[in-house]
């Protein structure tokens, strides 16, 4: 977790709220380390994370969380954080299948999967246990990263029902929060990921968008963040609060400043 | 760690980890020096697995790709279990360069091959590989142009102290296509597989398609086969050394695989190549112990949506843009090389941050069988130099602007690339003291020696002063 993102965002881990949907977004540059912020955040803030990591090995997060403070697999295993990994298991299902359903079984699937066995997964791992011992805060659900899923052949639309169940039930239901990655594909016309990004656009609370500088590659500045917060459900009412900020990233941790304002500049 | 500190300085364009095999087989990861060969028997110990090392930023295992150069501008090489993906150039004639390259590298460490084509037989495409240059006295004339390049860097640049700044690149490869008894030797006594898909196609295959078309269901099958068969990764415990597997798959995504990306813009199989590159990647990342390269003619691909996927889809991609029937072949800046080289994305492995090179314009250049990288703006400074030699001032104009005193990195050759206009020559002056500010001063402006010095205009300006 980045403290300075922590004060952008005006939220500790002791307040965290609840019951929101977060889209994580990046064009033309790689924004894979608002996940580990907010996985770090979320393990530090006691509440229950299931992980759906796609895109890359449980070891790499885990390293990058020890740089953060967290360790994943001390997490793991006193029960806080449930990972699926996307690549071991895609090995598994692909090459060694079984009768029982998978995640992810859509892999096998000859045309359009769906995204069912996913959602039931999901399900299971943050389901609240009324066993009355210590409770964990909130569960929340951090998925890396949905425009891998519209590659491996699920339709746009699966992926939005999908959203939508999850936020059904971990949002409303169970007053957790949901995070989710999605990549801009900027200008190349990919409508499926038009899609995507639009319908959740729409339906969530905060929207962390990281883009690449537009004047090029720069190695004191290495992007633009621009937060949004929104109320989905109020559409007439207060206009949605923005601001932007341009980013640094260190070994260990992310500096923000205003935009122009960059040590090195100054 | 610490074999990193022993066996050299692992730093970016000097000292690689010399490769622990007993036989005289030369890698690009060697220590560059006057003691080349002999240093192993002290680090032969550290070093686990032959042709790696370890990277100073997180101790990841790197393997080289064949090329120095590029292994600069990756960050030290690949890393295992990772793919290395390629956009081929135009007329695909240096992409396979670089995946023979790979493979040679490979087979000068000792590595296993995988090595799958639905163009042409893998047999083949090894025989044509090129061999490790054990020239000694090429090598020795190398080890001197790298000294003098050192020299020639050493000599603080007073004039054009911006160019300082950037890094001077070494870079020359060792491998040369030469027919040699020692290669041919080398490629016996590896290990590899060959996927030739013609040949594979014609068997019955007993599984459902998972919307991946034939030829890469079977790939992907052959692959993990041989993953699982040949212990990379770790499920049979391996009695002889651990080794590295090197994948190269050619020309990924043309018509030959079965696909139609590269026909049409909205085709049928568009996850077919994407879904097969997730699979593979997981295969690569479960394995202890492969790295892969793909070629891919991306020039091809009609629909830019997938190019963007096949590229989020992939570590590290490389791509290759050649000047042959380009308007950019005219280009003067260009005329010393065959194309440009795009680094277009590097992993972030274990880490927030990565190893990125501030250099973005590359250039490659293939003379007399040697490949190399190097940044476009070095060769115009070697050239500025020669006509502006350093240690000199010059008096220059650009177009409205009066003569003025200036400094190499505001000539007039640079300053008509940068503004693209063009700029009047400088006229070479030299002198002993600094010029008087002349005139009423409203114009920064300064005069030769014998130009308007005392109030009467003695010479026509610009004419070449002999030295005193």
């Amino acid at each position: 977790m980045f403290p300075e993102l922590n004060n952008l965002l005006n939220t500790t881990p002791e307040g965290a709220e609840q019951g929101k949907l977060t889209l994580l977004c990046d064009a033309k540059t790689d924004g894979s380390f608002l996940v580990h912020h907010f996985l770090s955040f979320y393990l530090k803030a006691n509440c229950k994370v299931c992980f759906v990591a796609l895109v890359q090995s449980f070891s790499h997060y885990n390293i990058v969380g020890q740089k953060l403070g967290v360790s994943l697999t001390a997490a793991r295993e006193r029960g806080q954080l449930v990972v699926l990994e996307g690549l071991k298991s895609a090995v598994d299902v692909f090459f060694r299948p079984r009768e029982e359903p998978h995640p992810l079984q859509f892999l096998r699937s000859a045309n359009a999967g769906d995204l069912q066995p996913l959602y039931a997964f999901v399900r299971d791992a943050l389901q609240p246990v009324d066993s009355g011992e210590a409770a964990w805060r909130c569960p929340v659900l951090l998925v890396d990263d949905l425009s891998v899923l519209l590659s491996l052949g699920v339709g746009p639309v699966a992926v939005l029902d999908f959203v939508h169940y999850c936020r059904a039930t971990v949002c409303q239901e169970w007053k957790g929060n949901v995070v989710c990655l999605v990549h801009d594909s900027g200008d190349t016309e990919d409508e499926e990921s038009d899609v995507l990004l639009n319908g959740l656009s729409h339906q969530s609370h905060l929207i962390l968008r990281a883009e690449g500088l537009a004047t090029g590659f720069c190695k004191d500045v290495h992007g633009q963040l621009r937060i949004l917060w929104r109320r989905p459900l109020q559409p007439n009412t207060h206009q949605d609060r923005s601001l932007t900020y341009q980013y640094k990233i260190q070994d260990k941790s992310v500096s923000f400043f205003a935009k122009g304002m960059s040590p090195a500049v100054l | 760690m610490a074999a990193a500190g022993t066996c050299g300085t692992g730093t970016r364009s000097t000292g690689s980890m010399v490769a622990a095999a007993s036989t005289n087989n030369v890698t690009s990861f060697q220590r560059r020096g006057p003691r080349a060969s002999g240093a192993d028997s002290g680090c032969s110990r550290l070093v686990s697995i032959a042709g790696t090392r370890r990277s100073v930023r997180n101790g990841q295992l790197l393997v080289s790709t064949g090329l120095p150069a590029l292994d600069q501008f990756l960050g030290g090489g690949l890393a295992v279990g990772t793919l290395l993906l390629i956009e081929e150039d135009k007329y695909n004639i240096y992409s396979p360069l670089l995946f023979n390259y790979f493979l040679a590298e490979g087979i000068a460490s000792g590595h296993a091959l995988l090595v799958a084509s639905a163009k042409e037989d893998p047999a083949d495409i090894l025989q044509k590989l090129p061999a490790p240059l054990i020239d000694h006295s090429y090598k020795k004339e190398c080890d001197e142009d790298i000294c003098g390049h050192k020299m020639e860097s050493d000599i603080k640049m007073k004039i054009a102290w911006r160019y300082q700044l950037f890094p001077k690149m070494e870079s020359s490869d060792r491998y040369i296509h030469v027919s040699d008894d020692n290669k041919y030797q080398l490629i016996e006594t590896s290990k590899w597989h060959g996927f030739f898909l013609p040949e594979k196609i014609s068997s019955t295959f007993n599984v459902e398609s998972c919307s991946l078309t034939s030829g890469y269901m079977k790939l992907l099958q052959f692959i993990q086969n041989i993953i699982y068969e040949e212990g990379f990764d770790g499920s049979n415990p391996q009695k002889k050394q651990k080794n590295i597997l090197r994948i190269g798959i050619q020309n990924l995504g043309s018509p030959l695989w079965g696909d139609d990306i590269c026909c049409a813009e909205n085709c049928d199989a568009s996850h077919s190549v994407t879904k097969f590159l997730y699979i593979l990647r997981a295969l690569l990342r479960t394995s202890l112990s492969a790295s892969c390269i793909i070629t891919v003619p991306t020039h091809l691909i009609q629909n830019k949506a997938v190019i963007a996927r096949v590229t989020n889809l992939s570590d590290t991609v490389v791509g290759l843009e050649s000047f042959i029937g380009s308007e950019k072949e005219t280009n003067p800046l260009y005329k010393d090389y065959h194309g440009l080289i795009h680094i277009r994305q590097i992993p972030r492995l274990n880490n927030l941050i990565y190893d990125i090179s501030d250099v973005k314009d590359l250039a490659f250049k293939l003379k007399k069988k040697l490949f190399t990288i190097e940044w476009v703006q070095d060769n115009y400074l070697r050239q500025e130099r020669n006509i502006y030699p350093p240690g000199f001032s010059y008096l220059l104009k650009q177009k409205d602007s009066a003569w003025g005193e200036g400094s190499l990195q505001h000539s007039t050759f640079l300053m008509s690339f940068l503004a693209k206009a063009t700029t009047f020559a400088s006229r070479l002056v030299r002198h002993c003291e600094p010029l008087k500010q002349t005139g009423s001063g409203r114009i920064r402006q300064a005069a030769g020696p014998r130009l308007w010095h005392d109030g009467r205009r003695q010479e026509a300006p610009g004419l070449l002063v002999t030295p005193p």
